[in-house]
């Protein structure tokens, strides 16, 4: 498929480009008299990688946040794997699907946030196992194994029987990403992994990322990381007041910057 | 001395009616107020309205009227008109009662619960029910042990109200006595028996909080 290949260069091989895993098209969405989003739409491919960054207030999180309906939109549609969690009205509004289905869809996405939401009264063990006993009904036996594995490849085997308390920002999200792997899910969603981290820490919560990403692992990032953007990402969106800015591959987006708010911005953050 | 040892075993009969009642209060209440915290919290504005007006109508009278209502009024209720012997009217008005101060302190807790802990169990999947039993009741215990502990300390002093049903309690069986023998030793016992039964509430709780207290951050 040369031409696809073209179009998308830095998709990893190996991965069908053309898979949309996510189409979320025209969202919008208001807090109140506050229009946070005003029409914002993404296709997110199988294996891509796509950062999303800008101003705080631009949305970027809200936005993450409606994919996996911990937000209602307003209006507009997503869709993940085909299969459609909320559908456009014709009045412009949206319908969602039933809850059992809403649920059903968002088992297929992982969630990493800024606060990390580990559960402070069970182990990292056991804050691994919990979902896929207690969703997926896995054996306890089965969900310790896999646990065990994803504890080891976050390079946190050691930590299993702490307490959340007991560890660093950086190894409670590295915890929460290997939290979020154990369910399974075809895409990863990250809300600013990093931005309640020390730069040191911010390094070791990078690492996790990285490597999830070189596996070929569907990942759509908010994140401040410009650094992680430019290397790991092979999209970037520019997000400013509930619109999508600009949106390249994000050798050309550091590079060239088409837009006048785009440029400004990164001449902040760089 | 002797005299004060020999009013142990009548006063123990006495601690025997004081215990029942407080556990089988404790027994009938905690769940009865937890199910209205969770009803006073629940989206369906009705129900939280009408549990407010509970808390607020057990809160706001005393509970020795509640217990003269139950054991006197009640039969004469239309409807429910039911007539309760003293000792079982007497657990009803005491657990009526304590689950409305209960509910408060569940939904306290639970409500000091971070969003964020919900958030993380809805994308992993976890439904309402799995939220509330695995992630949010196992946080909000920790947090209500101290409240809780207060609350049922006074529940056991509490107790000494149900004199007014005739029940002989460790209270009232100390009244009769003094009555009988024109001495106060019998109070001074009476007073060590609750302060010895408040000292195991007190003992217990504290280990309670020691064994929550584990994963603190």
């Amino acid at each position: 498929m040369p031409n696809s290949m073209n179009r998308h260069t830095t998709v990893p091989p190996g991965a069908d480009p053309r898979e949309i895993m996510i189409a979320a098209d025209g969202i919008t969405k208001s807090f109140g008299k506050n229009l946070v989003l005003n029409g914002v739409s993404l296709t997110l491919r199988k294996g891509e990688v796509v950062a999303i960054i800008g101003p705080s207030g631009s949305g970027k999180s809200t936005f993450l946040r409606c994919l996996n309906h911990l937000e209602i939109i307003d209006g507009g549609s997503i869709t993940v794997q085909g299969e459609p969690m909320v559908t456009a009205t014709a009045d412009g509004g949206s319908h969602y699907a039933s809850d059992a289905e809403v649920r059903r869809i968002c088992r297929k996405m992982g969630m990493v946030f800024q606060s990390f939401n580990l559960f402070p009264h069970m182990t990292v063990l056991e804050n691994i196992i919990e979902a896929p006993i207690t969703v997926k009904r896995l054996p306890r036996k089965v969900a310790v194994a896999k646990a065990d594995e994803l504890l080891e490849k976050v390079g946190l085997l050691a930590k299993r029987d702490n307490y959340p308390g007991r560890l660093s920002g950086g190894q409670k999200q590295r915890v929460a990403i290997a939290r979020a792997l154990a369910m399974e899910p075809a895409i990863m969603l990250f809300d600013e992994p990093t931005s309640a981290l020390d730069p040191e820490l911010t390094v070791e919560v990078l690492r996790t990322m990285r490597q999830l990403a070189e596996e070929h692992m569907t990942m759509l990032v908010v994140t401040h990381e410009m650094g992680f953007a430019r290397e790991v990402a092979h999209r970037v969106i520019f997000m400013d007041d509930g619109r999508i800015v600009e949106s390249a591959d994000s050798a050309d987006f550091f590079r060239a910057p088409k837009h006048e708010r785009t440029r400004a911005f990164l001449g902040q953050m760089l | 001395m002797d005299y004060a040892l020999s009013l142990i075993g009548p006063m123990a009969e006495g601690a025997k009616v004081t215990l029942s009642l407080f556990f089988i209060t404790l027994v009938l209440s905690v769940p009865l107020g937890l199910a209205l915290a969770l009803a006073r919290i629940s989206k369906w504005r009705t129900l939280s309205t009408a549990v407010n007006g509970y808390i607020w109508l057990m809160r706001g009278t005393p509970l020795m009227l509640q217990l003269l209502f139950v054991y006197f009024a009640l039969p004469f209720v239309p409807v429910i008109g039911i007539r309760l012997p003293d000792f079982p009217a007497a657990i009803v008005a005491f657990a009526l009662n304590y689950a409305a101060y209960f509910a408060e302190i569940f939904r306290a807790g639970i409500q000091s619960v971070d969003r964020g802990q919900y958030e993380g169990s809805k994308v992993l999947g976890l439904n309402y029910l799995q939220t509330l039993r695995r992630i949010v009741l196992p946080q909000m215990v920790r947090r209500v042990l101290p409240p809780m502990s207060n609350e049922t300390i006074t529940l056991v002093k509490d107790t000494s109200l149900i004199y007014v049903l005739a029940l002989n309690d460790i209270l009232r069986t100390a009244r009769g006595i003094v009555q009988r023998d024109f001495t106060t030793t019998p109070f001074l016992v009476a007073a060590i028996f609750y302060l010895a039964m408040t000292l195991v509430l007190t003992w217990f709780f504290q280990r309670m909080e020691k064994r929550y207290a584990k994963f603190d951050e």
